[in-house]
């Protein structure tokens, strides 16, 4: 069973995803709707709204955070700034799960967004999938014990430390189910 | 790489789901709705109740006033254009407003046709009252449809009555002769026949237009809408902070009655709202485009 954090955002998109690869998912706004759960994705969205909610719900960060030492988490856009250990604005609550620098709405308003083909590669994948970069994130920093799991142009689009995955942009929008695969079926 | 994919626009609308899109009319009223977890805000001179008040012509915002929201907040910022005042458009495209809502709300321009939407790269969102205005409006190119409610009366009826009656038309399409349909409709079959098969529109779907109280907001969520727009409701009722909060609450959890219970439960007065009955018919700003 797979959870998609509901607060806020695309989230019924990851659900599609999550059905076309034949993963058990429900929608979770509550530290109960947590249990027994096999990993989480934390959709695209407004970040600042996200936050505003979690932190009306001390008790489902804490959940999150206990999820996370055990089963893998998911991150799209949005969700990707808010498992970052830093972004540029202070009001958006970071978890921390991925050792990155991120920042907001990189690319400029939403007549910046556009449709792009990424590279996704790693020891054994080597894949180009189609995406849509919506008012998209940047990655702006590193740390060593991240993986650099797909670029886009030279800069880095998704990474993953431990099994935990964060991406810039929304594979999930053109029913691109590669990343869900990797993070949650152990696609090699 | 290309930016102008209709994907692309609807895309954003993805991204505004299980949210409050609220009407602001200065940067402070815009920073309060940030703040509440707004997803996005509508700049606009006048909220609609007051439009209504004020009389005269309304048309597109000062671009100063939604410049300035524009560069100090971080949601996405949407601004209102006539209908069928394409050049309206244009401008808030240059201003790059992230969405355009054509709106019934202001004075129509044209009284025969739309904006041809497929040309823009900024997507647009529009009102309907029926299936077939929503078909018209998405065949034009709109990339979101909200219902018209019966914007700045803080009455609930017109939307409810627009939700459902798409809701129960897209329902009946499953029994009917499509080609009949999309003629009625004046849209091709292709759209309808879409629609028909995965009983929903092929754009997301909000609720606008009288919402005032946590509990409007629940409804039209339960009802189907997948975000809601608050125009006068907020800024119009006697706490829009606490409001504004509540109704973000309320529609992350609309199928808790304890969590809307909670969100309603400190709110001072809401908007004191009109009955339908008195405002005349040619007043009503649903009434305006088909």
């Amino acid at each position: 069973m797979i959870g998609v954090l509901a607060l806020q955002g695309n989230f019924d998109s990851h659900i599609k995803i999550l059905e076309k690869i034949n993963l058990n998912h429900k929608l979770v706004k509550t530290i109960d709707d947590l249990n027994s759960l096999n990993g989480l994705i934390i959709p695209g969205g407004e970040s600042t709204t996200i936050t505003n909610l979690l932190r009306r719900n001390q008790s489902l960060i804490d959940g999150i955070n206990n999820l996370s030492q055990h089963k893998p988490i998911l991150g799209s856009c949005a969700g990707l700034i808010l498992m970052s250990k830093e972004s540029n604005d202070s009001r958006v609550h970071n978890f921390g799960f991925l050792d990155i620098i991120t920042s907001r709405n990189a690319y400029g308003r939403q007549v910046h967004s556009f449709e792009a083909s990424i590279k996704v590669k790693n020891d054994t994948i080597s894949s180009d999938i189609q995406v849509l970069f919506i008012r998209a994130p940047k990655v702006d920093e590193v740390n060593r014990s991240v993986d650099i799991l797909a670029t886009f142009k030279q800069e880095i689009v998704a990474v993953r430390q431990g099994k935990h995955i964060g991406i810039s942009c929304h594979p999930e929008l053109l029913d691109e189910t590669l990343i869900h695969e990797i993070c949650f079926k152990g696609k090699k | 790489m290309t930016k102008d994919t209709f994907k692309v626009k609807v895309g954003l609308a993805e991204m505004l789901k299980g949210g409050v899109i609220m009407d602001v009319t200065n940067l402070e009223q815009a920073k309060i709705a940030e703040d509440a977890g707004a997803v996005s805000v509508m700049a606009l001179e006048r909220i609609p109740s007051d439009i209504r008040k004020d009389g005269g012509v309304a048309r597109m915002s000062n671009p100063h006033m939604i410049k300035e929201i524009q560069d100090n907040v971080s949601i996405p910022v949407m601004a209102k254009c006539r209908i069928g005042h394409f050049a309206e458009a244009q401008i808030l495209e240059a201003l790059e407003v992230d969405f355009i809502d054509e709106s019934e709300v202001l004075t129509m321009a044209d009284e025969y046709a739309h904006v041809d939407k497929h040309p823009f790269k900024v997507p647009f969102v529009c009102g309907a009252r029926n299936l077939g205005e929503a078909l018209r409006r998405i065949n034009e190119g709109a990339a979101l449809i909200r219902t018209k409610g019966e914007a700045g009366s803080g009455n609930i009826v017109e939307a409810v009555r627009h939700m459902k009656m798409i809701t129960s038309q897209i329902i009946e399409l499953q029994d009917a002769d499509l080609s009949k349909k999309a003629e009625e409709f004046r849209v091709p079959l292709d759209l309808v026949e879409e629609v028909a098969q995965n009983q929903k529109l092929t754009v997301p779907n909000f609720a606008a237009g009288g919402i005032a109280t946590p509990a409007d907001a629940s409804l039209m969520m339960q009802l189907g809408a997948e975000t809601v727009f608050v125009g006068s409701g907020i800024f119009k009722s006697d706490d829009p902070s606490e409001r504004a909060h509540a109704i973000v609450k309320a529609v992350t959890h609309f199928k808790s009655a304890k969590d809307v219970l909670t969100a309603s439960y400190d709110l001072k007065d809401a908007m004191k709202g009109i009955l339908m009955s008195d405002i005349p018919e040619d007043e009503k700003f649903s009434n305006r485009g088909d």
